[in-house]
Formats: structure tokens, C-alpha cells, sequence
């Protein structure tokens, strides 16, 4: 009795298998240290995760530092997202918004002053980017325009701008405890509205 | 007190506490289920931000930074072993989420035209896969199918590898394969039910009809 024994298929076309897997089935790839499938995530979450680190450091340098240091902190620890309860888009763009936060207060430290809080900023978005972020974009900003206006400044101010709760506190002349429930409020708010617009977990492409 | 300690997970999950409050929520959040829920519920909303800053495309040298600084930390598995590695961590990807292996179940289906014989095992419904510990994985299917990928390297010459399916105590020989450098994808020729194992060992060229040596790899009991 003789078993068939087949070569390895060839490496070529595995790319387009990825692209059928999902975000979490790729990084569980990534915990055995698969580069192409790190490479598969950086094509999915690289231009939100860059526009989110432009916005909060303002300098392109630093920007792709903070990138560059989350997506190794997502080859590095991939195996412990299997722990997580967070689909991988919140994952990863919680560990970008991390570490962008940790540099804009570095350089906050280093300037001896907080940031102005952060401008819109006009840089201009690929194409392809557009047609695919547009819908999710809108969605969220619709949903923020719909919070009161004082959790949607504490939210934008917080995440947006990386100021800890204290220094919003002292911007805002209001109690800390005051931020910290307009924090929580515009949070638990903000989900409601997507979920109401169908966007809830929907965020892994 | 407390309560305050539970209105820091607003603050945390936008990353808005300084390093001490936040390494003393964190200690808060290892004893708190409930704040632990609620972190798994905020956050989403939290990232979801993200999306409302408008996406720049970052410069092209960026990503092949980001590889080549990931490949000198930890290098990639040699191109043979991919595979094993591959078919290894699909088997953590189905177990850790509902929605991964939504994923992969649309994946296989995409697949079940393929020629691959494990692509087409893994594509059947209720399929899974049995390690083999380091040495491999068994991809079995409900129906019994069942692919063998075991990495051993070529056998000495006047030897073979055979494949043994064990149940109830029982070897019943599963087919020869003569080993390459990477990865040899077997298919074993009987079922594979639950309550066996598959086995592999080093026999004399020919094959035997029951096994002469120790196997140099098995799989786990596949389960129902």
C-alpha cells in the first residue's frame, strides 16, 4: 500500500489566498512568524493606522515611527491576542493609538507644553483608500456629530489630541470627575449609535 | 474609592491616564470582571475613532521597513516549513474565535476546488486538525479522510516511512512515503475515526505489516 505523496505547493498565489482570511486568523498566522501575513494586515489596517498617527503627531517622521513600533509590537505579540476580546482591527489600531500617544507626550514633555489640540488635518487619501474607509469614515463621524457636544470634545480631545484626563481637566476648567464620565458617557454613547447604524464588530474587514 | 477606580476604564480605553494611573487601573482590571467587560465593549467604539481621522496613505518604504526590521528580530520558518506552520496555526485560528472561523470556513469553501489534499479535507465541515506535536498535523475529516503532513527528512537508503493507523490497540498499516527535506503530504488511505491515532515509523524498504520500532511521530486521539 503506498500513501500519494505530494510536493509543497508553491509559495506564488498565496497572497491572494490571504486576502480571503480573516483579520484574527491573521494574526494567529503572525504568532508563527509568518511575514507575509504580517505584510497581509499592514495592506488592511496601514492607511488607517497612519492617518490616525498624522492626526495625533502632526509630523509625518514621528507618525511612521508610531506605526512602525505598533506593527512590530504586532509581530512580536500576536500569540497573546489569542487572549484578547477585541476583534483584530481594535487590536491593532489600539496599540497605533498607543504608541502615538506615548510619542506626542514624549515630545510634549520635550517642548515643555502640551500640543494645541489637534487641527483637521487636510492631507490628501488614496483613491482606493477612499472608496473602501469612506462608508466606515462617515458612519463614525456621523455618530460623533450626534454625541452632546461636551463628550464629543472630551472623546476628540482625549483620543485625538493624547491628553490624559488631568490635562483636560485643567483645559477645560471642569472637575476630574466630570471627565472622566463625559469619557465613559461619550464612549458607551458612541457605541450605541453604531450599532443603531449597523456598524457594531464590523470593523474587521 | 472604589468607584472611582471603575470610572477609570472611560479614561483608559482612550489612553488618557498617565503612567501611574494607568499601571493602577491595570491592577484593578486583573480583579474586576466588570470592568473587564466593559473595556471589551468601550474599546471597540474607542477604535472605531480611528476611522473617523481621515486615512493617509503612508510612503511606500515604510512597510518593507516594517518587514525587515520584523525578519531581523524573529526570522520567517524556512519556505518548506511554511506549510506545516500554516496548517499548525489554522488550527489555533479555529479555535480561538467565532468570527475566525466564519472566516476560514468562506476561505475553505473558496478552496474545496483545489487539488491540495489537505485544503480539501480542511474545506469539509467539521473537519479538523490533530497535532502531531512538532513534527506535523493530521487534517481529518468527519467521514474519516485523513492527510498526514509530517516533516522527516529523507529516509536512509533500504528504508521507508509507513504510515499506521492505531485503534483499540490495534496497527493497521496506512501507506509508505519515502520523507523529503520540508514537508511530505500523505494521504492516508483508510479512515481515520475518532478514538485512533496515526502514527509514523522508520521501516525496511517494502513496508511491514505491523510496526518494527517506535514511531518517530504520532498524532494526538483524534476526538469525536
Amino acid at each position: 500500500m503506498i500513501g500519494l505523496v505530494h510536493q509543497d505547493p508553491p509559495a506564488a498565489g498565496r497572497g491572494r489566498e490571504l486576502a480571503h482570511l480573516s483579520g484574527e486568523a491573521l494574526l494567529s498566522l503572525v504568532a508563527s512568524s509568518d511575514e507575509e501575513a504580517l505584510a497581509e494586515l499592514y495592506d488592511r489596517f496601514g492607511g488607517t493606522a497612519y492617518g490616525l498617527a498624522l492626526r495625533i503627531l502632526r509630523d509625518e517622521a514621528l507618525a511612521q515611527d508610531a506605526v512602525q513600533e505598533a506593527f512590530l509590537s504586532v509581530w512580536r505579540t500576536a500569540d497573546r491576542f489569542l487572549a484578547e476580546r477585541a476583534s483584530a482591527s481594535t487590536w491593532i489600531l489600539t496599540l497605533v493609538h498607543r504608541r502615538a500617544v506615548d510619542l506626542v507626550r514624549r515630545e510634549d514633555r520635550r517642548r515643555g507644553e502640551p500640543l494645541e489640540a489637534a487641527p483637521e488635518p487636510t492631507a490628501p487619501e488614496s483613491v482606493e483608500e477612499e472608496a473602501t474607509l469612506g462608508f466606515q469614515r462617515r458612519v463614525v463621524q456621523e455618530a460623533l456629530q450626534r454625541l452632546p457636544p461636551e463628550q464629543r470634545e472630551a472623546l476628540e480631545l482625549g483620543y485625538y489630541g493624547g491628553l490624559t484626563q488631568s490635562q483636560l481637566a485643567e483645559r477645560l476648567d471642569q472637575p476630574l470627575g466630570t471627565i472622566k464620565s463625559r469619557m465613559f458617557t461619550g464612549l458607551a454613547r458612541l457605541r450605541e449609535l453604531l450599532a443603531q447604524a449597523g456598524l457594531e464588530g464590523s470593523f474587521s474587514p | 474609592m472604589a468607584d472611582d477606580v471603575h470610572a477609570l476604564v472611560g479614561p483608559y480605553t482612550l489612553d488618557a491616564l498617565d503612567d501611574g494611573e494607568e499601571r493602577s487601573f491595570e491592577q484593578h482590571l486583573a480583579l474586576c470582571e466588570r470592568c473587564r467587560e466593559e473595556l471589551a465593549g468601550l474599546r471597540e467604539a474607542a477604535a472605531s475613532l480611528a476611522y473617523a481621522a481621515p486615512s493617509t496613505a503612508p510612503p511606500p518604504e515604510l512597510k518593507q521597513r516594517i518587514l525587515t526590521q520584523a525578519r531581523a528580530e524573529r526570522p520567517n520558518v524556512v519556505p518548506l516549513k511554511r506549510r506545516r506552520n500554516w496548517t499548525a496555526a489554522l488550527g489555533a485560528a479555529a479555535a480561538i474565535a467565532a468570527c475566525a472561523v466564519v472566516a476560514l470556513g468562506i476561505w475553505a469553501a473558496s478552496l474545496s476546488s483545489s487539488q491540495d489534499p489537505v485544503e480539501s479535507v480542511l474545506s469539509k465541515p467539521g473537519s479538523r486538525l490533530v497535532s502531531m506535536g512538532s513534527s506535523g498535523a493530521l487534517a481529518v475529516a468527519p467521514d474519516g479522510t485523513a492527510v498526514l503532513e509530517v516533516s522527516v527528512p529523507p529516509a536512509p537508503s533500504g528504508k521507508t516511512y509507513e504510515a499506521w493507523v492505531i485503534r483499540d490497540g490495534k496497527a493497521k498499516a496506512a501507506g509508505l512515503f519515502p520523507g523529503r527535506a520540508g514537508t511530505s503530504v500523505v494521504e492516508i488511505p483508510r479512515a481515520v475515526h475518532p478514538g485512533a491515532v496515526v502514527a509514523v515509523t522508520l521501516e525496511r524498504a517494502g513496508g511491514v505489516q505491523q510496526p518494527t520500532s517506535k514511531p518517530l511521530a504520532q498524532s494526538e486521539k483524534v476526538r469525536s
